[in-house]
């Protein structure tokens, strides 16, 4: 895995609003096959972060690099056309379509076919709709409406929709908020296998501790806009900034699970 | 130079009322997000009441407490409206909100004929204020100079109502989170209640108050409500200081712009109003909104193409439909062929409001540009019938290009507003440019050649016409771009993180929607052998947003039911009663508080409750005229 190429570097990313320096000079890469997480306290320029990377807010220096391109300053979807998939901390999905219509839309703009007006959409890439689904233990959901599914579910196809367009990265913002702890953990599994297999390059948010260290390979720690630590997660787990920062939080069960986190 | 003064005390006199008015549909708005329609309505019968008020009270005080007395009245009629109707429909879509208050406008139009009689009324002068300043030689009425310190005084009025009285405060936080304000033990209802007391009070007391200046008459409403809802668009809805700056703006505007140009004069504000929204799109002093409700907003069954059964079903109701000519009368056959083009029209709009989610409320704009394409085309160039049918729709399909463009840069209301704004545009173009379009007069002897001419034939060419475009629309719903279109209407957030430039996509849809109603417009040309400025005019707007919410907004093809029965109903209606404004306004209401998923959505639901109860063989549809693909 120390072969694999570097996805996506990041250098330098700053942002202020107003006298107010949400991100600081923030650098760090990520490999393909790589799961990366970024945590910090609330405030810690997180959100900032992830939405520099993804397109929907602007850098005021610094540049973000897919595959040695410039991303900075492109819009959300030119920057998905460069093959970067991403779910939403607060799930964003089609309510009125079929489970397997939502992943047909995105299948459908990742096949440019989105100015065609006669075709068939219902039968349109069917074949591979399904395979996405199973992929992420939706397909006895594929007709559901999905304005009907549960929470979880809907982060499920999230997932899938995102890997509609074989993304080489995925940005995941707090993919198991608001889901229960079972759920928490086959939702990362999953992910973590499709990441192995596919060497797709993931970066997360997330607010549970016991999530990233179980899941990312590497953590990196924002607080008030800087990076302050580095490393796998027993480096990050032992670091005393860290600790400091996060006393009282999951950090303080050394190298233990919570039930249900452990495999 | 004092002319010019003159005329900019003229235009600060007129901004009094237009202030009143739409601050007290500003502030309903900000509370309970109704756009009330029935705004003018209220303004009119304030002005009907105090006319008859002053006519009974003697005196400087009659007068002036008859103004008073009106106004409350009004009020209370407001209150009376809100616990009847207002209160069923808060959790419906927006869209609906304005269609019942809509339907009650035309119920009010139809009663105050019926009271007071269809001539214009003219009220007394104001005791103290008969007489007119000289002013460098012109005369200034005095009741203007009264008009103009009024508009000031009621904006600190209310200023201080809103900033220094417990209900004030709570209105302005229930503006801003009436969730919160609920959950923090206000009882909301009888919040909105009183907010919209206060709302129609002030439209009712603008309207009393133009007693002295103007005639009171039946059609006042309309014309006012155009000009608030340009007034609080430009201010920003929900903002009162915005209200009375644009006012200001908007009196000046028509003030000037009759001197400056006397031909666009009209235009003149509606161009302010599209400027302002597209470059603050939520107007000079609003705030930007949260994301507004989506149109289709009760619960949707995904869509899903017909059956072969009931393509087959479909198919047979076309069929039957073209043995119309076999046994029915030349009249029928008229009749039948306008409900056709209705048919188109309704389907257009449908395809852009429902499945795409945007409310267009000048569709008519663009029905009608397609009858006048054919207008100057058969007229000027002296075309053939079938070239002109077939380029005619271009104008339709240009105007919407054009205006599509700006449009789908917002959403929600500031999307209807801007897209009545432009349909006000061309209908002004049409009115004012009398050398090209003829005017009010229209432009005549548009008739279709011999072999259309027939009734029986020009109806078979309009219901082939429709039912062709009906089943490429419904193709295109079930196309990919269909599929892209609708995951715009649903999420937008979600459809630029998979690649789909949803501006693009909406856009399309516009152009599409625009070019299909201009091939209503073309063969409405050649029903009626005439053009006239109405057929772009706001009431036809309205007429589609009925249409396709009768029918259904949630259904696939809803519209084409819609507008088969609107249309039907309409026509029988006029030929019955000198009521229909009335009946059909109470129709409305009717619909949207029983109904709420129109005709075709009412008969799904019944439907699959049989489904349901009995799984086996499910039951055909009554399905319009749509076919196979």
């Amino acid at each position: 895995m120390s072969v694999a190429p570097t996805l996506l570097a990041v250098e330098g990313l700053t942002k202020s609003y107003g006298g107010i320096h949400a991100v600081r000079g923030v650098s760090f890469s990520l490999r393909a096959g790589e799961i990366l997480a970024l945590i910090g306290p609330n405030g810690a320029g997180k959100s900032t972060c992830f939405d520099m990377l993804n397109g929907q807010n602007k850098p005021d220096s610094g540049h973000v690099r897919l595959l040695g391109e410039e991303t900075t300053g492109k819009k959300p979807r030119e920057i998905w056309r460069m093959g970067v998939g991403r779910t939403f901390q607060i799930t964003a999905t089609f309510a009125t379509m079929t489970v397997r219509e939502n992943v047909q839309v995105a299948l459908i703009s990742h096949g440019k076919k989105l100015f065609n007006l006669f075709g068939s959409a219902p039968n349109f890439d069917r074949g591979e709709a399904g395979r996405l689904l199973e992929l992420v233990g939706m397909g006895g959901y594929a007709d559901r409406p999905c304005g009907e599914l549960a929470y979880g579910d809907l982060k499920r196809l999230e997932l899938a929709v995102a890997l509609a367009n074989q993304p080489k990265l995925l940005l995941m913002d707090e993919p198991t908020a608001g889901m229960a702890p079972r759920e928490r953990v086959e939702l990362m599994r999953l992910t973590a296998q499709i990441a192995k297999e596919k060497a797709i390059g993931v970066l997360f948010t997330e607010h549970d501790m016991d999530v990233v260290f179980e899941h990312a390979d590497r953590i990196i720690v924002l607080n008030r806009g800087t990076l302050i630590a580095e490393g796998s997660p027993a480096e990050v787990r032992g670091n005393p900034q860290v600790q400091a920062i996060y006393l009282g939080e999951g950090l303080l069960y050394e190298g233990g699970h919570r039930e249900g986190a452990s495999a | 130079m004092a002319f010019y003064v003159v005329q900019f005390l003229t235009g600060l006199a007129s901004a009094a009322s237009l202030f009143l008015v739409a601050s007290g549909l500003s502030i309903i708005f900000g509370v309970t997000r109704i756009v009330n329609f029935a705004h003018g309505a209220f303004y009119m019968i304030g002005a009907y009441i105090a006319f008859t008020l002053t006519e009974r009270l003697s005196g400087a005080f009659g007068f002036w407490g008859s103004i008073v007395l009106a106004a409350l009245a009004v009020a209370l009629i407001g209150v009376l409206v809100e616990m009847v109707l207002l209160r069923r429909i808060y959790h419906a879509p927006e869209l609906f909100q304005l269609l019942a208050t809509f339907g009650l406008t035309l119920m009010v139009e139809d009663l105050v004929v019926l009271i007071w009689g269809p001539d214009d009324l003219v009220g007394r002068r104001a005791p103290g204020f008969k007489g007119a300043i000289d002013f460098f030689g012109q005369n200034i009425p005095s009741y203007d100079l009264f008009l103009i310190v009024l508009g000031p005084v009621v904006l600190g009025i209310l200023w201080l109502l809103f900033q220094r009285t417990r209900w004030g405060v709570l209105v302005r936080a229930a503006t801003q989170d009436r969730d919160m304000v609920a959950a923090l033990g206000v009882n909301q209802k009888w919040l909105f209640t009183s907010v919209f007391a206060v709302g129609v009070f002030l439209a009712a007391l603008g309207g009393a108050l133009q007693i002295p200046r103007d005639a009171v008459h039946h059609a006042m409403d309309l014309r006012i409500i155009v000009e608030v809802f340009v007034v609080v668009v430009i201010g920003g809805l929900g903002s009162i200081v915005g209200a009375f700056v644009a006012a200001v703006l908007v009196s000046e505007l028509n003030a000037f712009g009759i001197l400056i140009f006397p031909k666009i004069s009209i235009i003149l504000v509606f161009l302010v109003m599209a400027v302002v929204l597209i470059v603050r799109p939520w107007g000079l002093f609003g705030k930007p909104e949260a994301a507004a409700r989506k149109t289709p907003g009760l619960t949707v069954n995904p869509w899903r193409p017909l059956t072969s059964n009931e393509r087959l079903a479909s198919l047979a109701a076309l069929l039957l439909a073209a043995t119309l000519p076999l046994f029915a009368g030349n009249y029928a056959l008229t009749v039948g062929s306008e409900i056709a083009i209705f048919v188109i029209f309704a389907v257009s709009l449908h395809f852009l409001m429902s499945v795409g989610g945007l409310a267009s409320f000048g569709h008519a704009a663009y029905f009608g540009l397609g009858a006048y394409g054919v207008a100057f085309l058969a007229k000027m160039a002296g075309l053939p019938m079938i070239v002109c049918l077939l380029l005619g729709p271009l104008l339709g399909c240009m105007g919407a290009a054009v205006f599509g463009f700006f449009a789908v840069q917002l959403s929600g209301v500031y999307f209807a507003m801007l897209t009545l704004a432009f349909a006000q545009i061309v209908w002004s173009i049409a009115f004012q440019w009398v050398s090209v379009t003829g005017g009010d007069n229209g432009i005549l002897g548009v008739w279709p050649e011999k072999w259309a001419a027939s009734p029986s034939n020009f109806y078979w060419l309009a219901l082939g016409v429709a039912a062709l475009v009906t089943v490429a629309l419904r193709v295109m719903v079930f196309s990919p771009f269909g599929y892209a279109l609708r995951a715009t209407r649903d999420s937008l957030l979600r459809s630029e993180a998979i690649g789909i430039n949803a501006k693009r996509i909406q856009w399309t849809a516009f152009v599409i929607a625009g070019t299909t109603a201009g091939i209503g417009g073309a063969l409405f040309a050649y029903l009626k052998g005439s053009v006239f400025p109405d057929n772009l005019g706001i009431s036809l707007s309205v007429d589609a947003l009925v249409m396709v919410l009768l029918g259904g907004v949630e259904t696939v093809s809803g519209a084409v039911i819609g507008a088969i029965v609107y249309k039907a109903l309409n026509i029988w209606l006029v030929s019955q009663t000198d009521l229909s404004k009335l009946v059909l306004g109470g129709f409305i209401v009717l619909i949207v508080v029983v109904f709420p998923k129109g005709i075709v959505g009412m008969l799904e639901m019944l439907a699959q409750r049989r489904r349901k109860s009995s799984p086996p063989g499910s039951p055909l549809l009554a399905k319009p005229i749509e076919s196979a693909e």
